[in-house]
């Protein structure tokens, strides 16, 4: 029952978001700061994961595959299958459900405890739209952007590190990066990234925008929508999946 | 005018607010009073569509809230200006741009249109110098001011001021309570206050409305309060010490 009240409640709560903005130039300078927010925000975390998941993911696989019968430039090419394909959309946009999920979700909630939001709504002032649509925007504009740079910095820390540590030469990685490649690939990564941006931020906004009472519903609300929106992540993963690839 | 005409609102099985029937009047200062769990708070919500009531009718100047759509909600609510206990001050704005928001959201003003009438209401609620200023960098009794502030930057038709003085010193309170009135007077607003502090009703109060038990218990001036022989509301008024002090004192100056 309580499972059909969210999904009946969460439902109307979207239809209140992509109502029509009251004040197309206040929305578009909120979409503006959330794409600053959410996108120069996470920029620097992003960064520093993918240079270090592309090292590691290199020299993993640098180690399983050292036999004499793999040629050398399938390091390259693994790197780069699991980086686009995987590591890049899903487990950045994993970490970005704890960044900025929690960030919305406990800016949100705050502001409901604070009375912020019912001094929205006894203005007229369409609330959920007014908060909730420039930050689902401004995430579904800036992730694929900032999964783009996460591809090609895990890309570059994988030849970089792997170039360093001895386990692969630079050509051999290039060769294997450029092997077999299909753009398709990217194209994939990239719709899955808007359907990621869209669960973080519409779900970290409705825990926020529902929260009642003070300071540790707060918290509580940020920590279930970190889990739900991580769960809905990796379901919706394996739907597009199924979809898309296979 | 605002009239309320037999509301009733229950949270499962626990009835909050039972049939009450009220009116409240243009430029007049109408105060809600009643102990902690009265209700005092529900009914202001249910009045603005905070909450929704389970029966009974809301008249803004005759037109029937409950019954309105979305939309003419949203239209009744630009005439309302809202003070809250906390104040609710958005506060990743300054204050100028607090005052300005309604501005900024409903109406075409310039810039500087805008900021002559941020100015114009900073200033009457003395806090003209403060523009800059964010939520967290004022006192409490500030925060009340700018929240007023906020509240009547469009001319509205309706304020409503919920616990203006919570949390604020005697002085502070009286100051808020005076603000209240004169803008009352000054803009001839409807103006409900919810309250406990019975400084304020003795300071303020025109048109009091007594709470108990989630029933209109009581209702008149400040002379019938104080010369009211309603054993609840008795109890309220001369709840405290120096009330009880004043009792004789301030029956014989309302006489």
């Amino acid at each position: 029952m309580g499972f059909f009240f969210e999904i009946g409640r969460f439902w109307m709560f979207m239809r209140q978001v992509f109502a029509r903005p009251q004040k197309f130039s206040m929305f578009f300078k909120r979409f503006v700061n959330e794409c600053y927010q959410i996108g120069i925000g996470s920029l620097g975390i992003v960064s520093i994961m993918s240079v270090f998941m592309g090292a590691v993911i290199t020299l993993q696989t640098a180690y399983n595959i050292d036999s004499w019968y793999i040629p050398p430039y399938t390091v390259g090419f693994t790197a780069r299958q699991s980086i686009i394909l995987e590591f890049s959309p899903t487990i950045i946009s994993l970490i970005l459900a704890g960044i900025v999920g929690s960030k919305i979700s406990s800016e949100i909630g705050s502001m409901r405890v604070s009375q912020q939001i019912d001094a929205l709504d006894i203005m007229g002032v369409n609330s959920a739209g007014f908060l909730v649509l420039p930050k689902i925007t401004g995430a579904v504009f800036m992730f694929p952007f900032l999964i783009a740079i996460s591809m090609f910095l895990g890309l570059l820390g994988g030849l970089v590190f792997g170039y360093l540590s001895g386990e692969v030469t630079a050509g051999r990685y290039i060769y294997g990066l450029q092997y077999y490649f299909n753009p398709y690939a990217v194209k994939y990564a990239l719709t899955k990234t808007l359907f990621f941006a869209f669960i973080i931020t519409s779900i970290a906004s409705y825990y926020g925008y529902y929260t009642s009472g003070g300071s540790v519903e707060v918290g509580r609300s940020s920590t279930k929508s970190v889990i739900v929106s991580s769960i809905f992540i990796l379901l919706v993963n394996y739907l597009l999946t199924q979809l898309l690839l296979i | 005018m605002i009239e309320i005409r037999g509301i009733s609102k229950t949270f499962g099985d626990n009835p909050v607010l039972k049939d009450i029937s009220a009116t409240f009047e243009k430029g007049k200062v109408n105060m809600i009073i009643g102990q902690s769990g009265s209700g005092k708070t529900v009914i202001a919500k249910c009045i603005v569509g905070l909450m929704e009531v389970d029966q009974g009718a809301i008249l803004y100047d005759g037109q029937d809230f409950v019954k309105l759509d979305k939309q003419q909600r949203m239209d009744i609510r630009r005439k309302i200006g809202f003070l809250f206990q906390y104040s609710a001050l958005f506060d990743s704005m300054t204050v100028e741009e607090n005052v300005m928001f309604p501005m900024k959201m409903f109406t075409e003003m310039t810039k500087e249109e805008m900021l002559d009438r941020v100015n114009f209401c900073l200033k009457r609620v003395n806090m003209g110098d403060k523009n800059a200023l964010y939520p967290s960098e004022l006192s409490g009794g500030m925060q009340k001011r700018v929240g007023i502030a906020r509240a009547i930057s469009l001319n509205p038709a309706y304020l409503f001021c919920d616990e203006p003085n919570s949390g604020l010193d005697p002085r502070t309170s009286i100051v808020i309570d005076n603000l209240i009135k004169e803008i009352t007077e000054e803009f001839n607003m409807t103006t409900v206050v919810i309250s406990h502090d019975m400084n304020s009703v003795i300071e303020i109060g025109q048109n009091i409305n007594f709470l108990f038990q989630g029933q209109l218990w009581w209702k008149g001036d400040k002379k019938g309060l104080i010369t009211t022989d309603n054993e609840e509301v008795n109890k309220f008024v001369y709840s405290s010490e120096f009330m009880q002090l004043l009792k004789e004192k301030l029956a014989s100056s309302f006489k």
